[in-house]
Formats: structure tokens, sequence, C-alpha cells
């Protein structure tokens, strides 16, 4: 399943940070992460309950910027 | 301006006045370190904090990191030597003004380029009881509900006109201005202006299947397939800036012990210093943020002229087309067909063409459309059945209980009928059997578009050096067209699958892997074509999912001088590319030069930083702005 999710970072540079954390976390299959659309597109595992990963894929993305946003909900 | 960067421009500001201020006070010592301490932290508290966060998260080697160890470093070399603090201090201001720059730059250009693509309305019109109108979200109407269009208003959701006559005006999703005229039983679609009548629509998707939504989200996703020209700036990056610290660390161990070893000269702040200047040089912001926005902005101004781009991928290819194959029927010409003659064995011309039109009863084909139109009233009381389809051949049904074949040579050939040819007359000629035996045939025509011509002409000005088409209809018909537009090479008589075949020989006789091969076509049938050429560009797409899916590129009118305008935006857009990498990476590699040898100062790296990254931003901001094929 994908979705798309807009998102609210400051520089290119963070977007790529967040891309490697949101692929990195468990339940996302791949995502990607248009900083000029300031949108993430995420494609879930199978089985994967969205409402459920995204909370794990904002802390992950936090952590590496602090200054980021996923609206998910 | 939005609330972060109104905040940071504030602390640019108190920074730069407190550094004014702190110029001209007498102080020195620790007093004077302490005073300049304040617009550092002003200034660049937040940096320091995430060159801390990056640290603790192992992944050290960011811009953040560079500048907090570039100016902590300056700092304190300047504690040590009691001498400027302005330089530490400058580095990080004018790596903010830089930040903001860039911030506010890449948030205009986003707000350009969607307010260019606003096509989706965010509200649809619901009649309710006492004929008083009601906005709701175009997301809650379900498919079959009526809504009301007012003039000036934009259509939420694809549908059928049941109520009122008006003009669309459809400039935002064609590029083309002039109107188009709707009555009742129309399909129209969303995105497009209602312009003078009122109009009642019957919905016929859900919103976020209607064709403005499918485009917004196209355009969208459109910048997520990345360019090599991005993929190779974030493979650079990320060997780049570690590669840059190491050599920072070398150039301030190295050099000064080997002089202390062998002159016995202490020269550690020297090359201390040279090695910050070395830290400030190496951002590689500019290259990070100017390259994805030059593509974003070229996808942009492309979507505006009714061009789709479905990823910078295509529109860096583009470039380089040298080849283009053309679909004759609905992309040269205009694939609207008349009857021009009928030449009749034994029946009567008007039962001739009933027959004919009686087969093709079902068939959405532009051929049938058009016999249907000339004979008037097809659906009279005759009985019509078993109609069969023959890919390449033509349709074969049982009328009144006789078998009738209408369709092309080959069809005759393999039922074994005595056709001949049209003797007179140039255009696609339909035979017909009776029972297996010829009865004569209808002739069709087909218009050439108005700018074909033209747009093989600009397709060579912009680097195509071959045209060529393929075609299903006969060789009489093909060489007459591409004679009247010279094209380079034609081929008639093809099959579907044939088209594919031929594409595919063309792409193995490419003398250059990176010469791109661009097929055009309709979209209806050649959903293949377009996949296995190197891009697909769909024609005159608007409406059709099919063909909006399987192609690369997609003209929403069909005007081929669009495809023109489109290697035009491409090739500029590569050109501002490849200006800003060279730009950048030159200009930096100097100063990291000019720096390790001590030449340049903190105030060239800045420059270097800074300066560079603003002009490669405006100079991508350029691809936004590109004039239409005159």
């Amino acid at each position: 399943m994908k979705k798309s999710y807009k998102i609210d970072v400051d520089c290119a540079n963070c977007a790529a940070k967040m891309e490697e954390a949101a692929k990195a976390t468990a339940g996302v299959l791949d995502a990607t992460v248009n900083f000029m659309a300031l949108k993430m597109k995420v494609e879930f595992e199978e089985g994967a309950d969205p409402q459920e990963v995204m909370p794990r894929v904002l802390t992950a993305c936090k952590k590496v910027e602090d200054d980021c946003e996923i609206f998910f909900n | 301006m939005n609330k972060k960067q109104k905040k940071n421009l504030i602390r640019i500001i108190i920074a730069s006045v407190l550094l004014i201020i702190l110029h001209f006070l007498p102080i020195t010592g620790w007093i004077r370190f302490i005073g300049y301490l304040i617009p550092y932290l002003v200034v660049g508290y937040d940096v320091v904090l995430k060159a801390g966060k990056g640290i603790r998260n192992r992944q050290p080697f960011d811009e953040y990191f560079l500048m907090a160890v570039a100016t902590i470093g300056a700092m304190a070399l300047a504690i040590y030597e009691d001498g400027d603090y302005t330089e530490a201090i400058a580095v990080m201001l004018f790596y903010q003004i830089g930040e903001w720059f860039q911030s506010y730059a890449v948030g205009k250009s986003r707000r350009n380029i969607s307010d260019l693509m606003n096509i989706c309305p965010d509200y649809a019109n619901i009649e309710v009881e006492n004929g008083q109108l009601q906005q709701v979200d175009p997301d809650d109407v379900e498919i079959g509900s009526i809504i009301v269009v007012q003039p000036g208003e934009k259509i939420p959701i694809d549908g059928i006109v049941i109520d009122g006559t008006s003009s669309l005006d459809t400039a935002a999703l064609t590029g083309e201005s002039v109107p188009r005229d709707v009555k009742v039983d129309d399909e129209v679609i969303s995105g497009c202006i209602n312009l003078n009548g009122l109009l009642k629509i019957k919905t016929t998707r859900e919103f976020g299947e209607s064709t403005a939504s499918k485009i917004m989200e196209l355009i969208e996703d459109a910048s997520s397939r990345k360019s090599h020209s991005e993929n190779f700036i974030t493979k650079f990056a990320r060997v780049y800036t570690p590669a840059v610290v190491y050599a920072a660390m070398a150039l301030a161990i190295l050099p000064p012990v080997i002089l202390y070893f062998t002159t016995n000269e202490i020269t550690f702040g020297t090359w201390l210093y040279r090695a910050l200047t070395f830290l400030v040089i190496s951002c590689p912001c500019a290259l990070v943020v100017s390259i994805p926005l030059s593509f974003f902005a070229g996808i942009g101004s492309a979507s505006t002229q009714g061009i789709l781009v479905k990823g910078s991928n295509y529109l860096e290819i583009l470039s380089k087309t040298k080849t283009v194959v053309f679909d004759k029927t609905g992309t040269l010409t205009q694939g609207v067909f008349e009857v021009t003659a009928i030449h009749p064995s034994e029946l009567d011309a008007r039962e001739l063409l009933h027959l004919a039109a009686h087969v093709e009863r079902y068939s959405k084909h532009p051929i049938a459309m058009s016999l249907k139109h000339a004979y008037g009233d097809e659906a009279d009381n005759c009985s019509v059945e078993n109609i069969e389809e023959i890919a390449g051949h033509g349709i074969k049904a049982t009328v009144n209980g006789h078998i009738v074949h209408v369709g092309n040579a080959k069809m005759m050939d393999s039922i074994g009928a005595d056709w001949h040819d049209c003797s007179t007359h140039i255009g696609t000629v339909v035979h017909v059997a009776l029972d297996g035996k010829y009865q004569g045939h209808i002739v069709i025509s087909d218009i050439i578009k108005a700018h074909s011509s033209e747009a093989i002409q600009a397709l060579k000005r912009c680097g195509v050096n071959q045209t060529i088409m393929l075609t299903g209809d006969t060789k009489k018909v093909a060489d007459y067209v591409s004679d009247a537009l010279h094209i380079d090479q034609v081929y008639s008589e093809l099959l579907p699958q044939d088209k594919v075949s031929k594409v595919e020989s063309f792409l193995s006789q490419k003398k250059n892997p990176y010469d791109i091969l661009a097929f055009v076509g309709d979209g209806i049938n050649d959903a293949p074509v377009l996949s296995r050429a190197d891009i697909g560009v769909a024609m005159g797409a608007l409406g059709s999912d099919a063909a909006i899916e399987a192609a690369d590129i997609v003209l929403m009118d069909d005007d081929p001088l669009k495809l023109a305008t489109a290697i035009r935006i491409s090739k500029k857009c590569l050109r501002i590319v490849k200006e800003n990498t060279w730009f950048a990476i030159g200009i930096k590699l100097l100063c990291l030069l000019l720096g390790a040898v001590g030449i340049a100062n903190m105030w060239a790296a800045i420059f270097a930083d800074v300066g560079v990254m603003i002009i490669a931003v405006l100079n991508a901001m350029r691809c936004m702005f590109i004039s239409k094929y005159h």
C-alpha cells in the first residue's frame, strides 16, 4: 500500500535525511521525500497499518532532523 | 515569509547590529570575548545544537558540523591571539543569511509554481432543497451527484452536463486559450473554468479520480523520480563532505608538524586558520538545493503550457532526443475522417455505405465514426449480429443474415475477395464484401494538422536529426503525408504489434546509446509502443487515463508543436543545471586551493559558500520562465 503525506522541512539535505530515516523504519518498504513539493510517499509492507507505522516514522525523522513535521492525521 | 523565516531574519538583524556596536566599544581581554559571544550565540545557537545532535546520532558530517567547527575554531584562534572575533561571527552570520535566502527563494518558487498549477478547486456546489447552493468538500461528492458550477468557477469533478450551456476555458490544463463550447450531454473535465453560463453537471468520477486531481498528483510526484544529475549530486555530497573534513584535519596537522621539525618554526595558528577556511568553503548546499529546484521549476513551467512531464529523469533525457517517431493518425493528422468518395461495384452507393455503417455500429474508431456520420441514421431496424473485430484488418458482422466484411486490403485477401484499389482518391480505402463477394470501397480522408509541418521544422532546430512516421494506413496515404511534412522515413501498413517491433529495431540501431528515441502517439492503441520507447509522448490526452498512465510525457492538447517546446524547456533546464554544477564545484575547488596556500581568507570562503549558493539558486529560478514557441 502506498500513501502520500504532506511534510514540513527546511532544507533539501534534511529532506534526504528524513527519507533515509523513513526507509529504515520497520513496516516501511520504501519511502521517497520530495523536498520541492513537500511530500512524503510511503510504501508500507504487507499487512502494516499506516496509523501504527507513521508515528514511528515521525520519531525516526525527528531524531535526525528535529525541525521536521509529517502530517498524517 | 513564514514564522520561522521572520524569526531568523530578526536574529540576523540583532546579531549584525551587536557586531557593529561591539566594533566601536573599547573593551579587551575576556570581556571582549564574552561581548562577542553574544551575537555569535544569537545567530548561531541552532547550528551548534544541530551539530551536537549530529554527532550524538553518529551522522556528524553535515553542513552544521562544518559550520560549528569552523566558527568555534576561529573563535578559539581569536582568543589565543586576542584578535579579531568578527570573522568567526561573520561566517555564521553570512551562513544564516544564505540559509534564510535559500528558504525564502525556495518557498517563493514553490508558491509560484503551485499557483500556476492551481487547477484543483477546493469545494463543489451542491443544490439543496430550496434551490440554494451549498459548498461542500469535493471529496465527499459521490459518483452520480449533481453539482452546480457558476460562471467564473472551476469545475471540480469530471462529469456530464445535464443542464445549461457555456464556454469553458481549458488553458490551465492545455495551455490552449480558445474556449471550448459545451452543451447538455457533453462530457466535461475538472480543472476547466466555466466562463459564462450556469452548468449543472452529473459527476462520473470521484474527486480523487478526476482529471484535475490526477494531474496535480502527477506533477507533484514528478520531482520524486530523480534525475541522474540529482543522484550524482547526492553521491557527490556523500563522498565530498567527509573528504573535505579529513583534508582540513590533515592541513591543520601535517604542514605545521613538518615545518616544526624541519625549520623549528611554530606555525600551528596559520595552518589551523587555513584548515578552518577549508571547512567553510566546503559546504555543498549550493548544489544540493539548486539542482532539484531547477527540475522542479522546469516541470512546473512545462505544465503551465499543457505539457506534463512525469519525472525529472524524463525532463533530463528529453534534451538528448535525436530521433522522433510519430504515429500518423491523431498525431500529425487530425484523426477526423470524412468520407470523400464511394465507389460501389454493383450495389447502390447509399446501400454500400449503409452496410459499412452497420458493421461499425459499436466501434469508436475514427473511421467507424466517419462512416456512421456519413450515413446519418445508422440506428434503423436492421439486425446486426456476431460483430467481430480483427485487429489490423477490419470488422466482420452479420447484417440482416448476410456476412459483411468491412476492412482493408489484407482483410479482402484473407477472405479471398477480388478487390481493387481506388484509382482516383488518396485516403484510407475501406473495402466492403458481402458474403465474401467484393462490393466496392469507400474512401475516407484525414486532414494534416495546421502545426504539423512547423513542428517537424522546430524539432529539427532542437537537435532532432531523424523523424520517422509509422502508420497502419496505406502506403499511398502515408507517402502523401510524409512528403507534405518532409519526414525522413515512413513505414506504412503496420499492425499495432509491428509498430513495437519497428521501434525496437530503431532502438537497437542507435549509434550512440545516449541518443534518445521518443515516440509520439495519441495514446489510444499505442500504449505498448509508448512504454517501449526511451520516452513515450502521448498527445491530446485530455481525459484519457490509459494514455496518461502509459506515457512519460503527456501533451494535454493535440498540438505537435508542443513537443518542440518540451525539448526546449528540457534543454534550458539542463543547461542551467550544468552551469550551476560547474560553477559551484569550480569556485569551491579554486577557493579550496587558494585557501590551502593561504591566499584566500575567511571572507573568500564565505563567498564560496553563501555567494555561490545565492547565485546558483537565482540561476535555477530562471527555469520557471520559458517563452512559448513562436
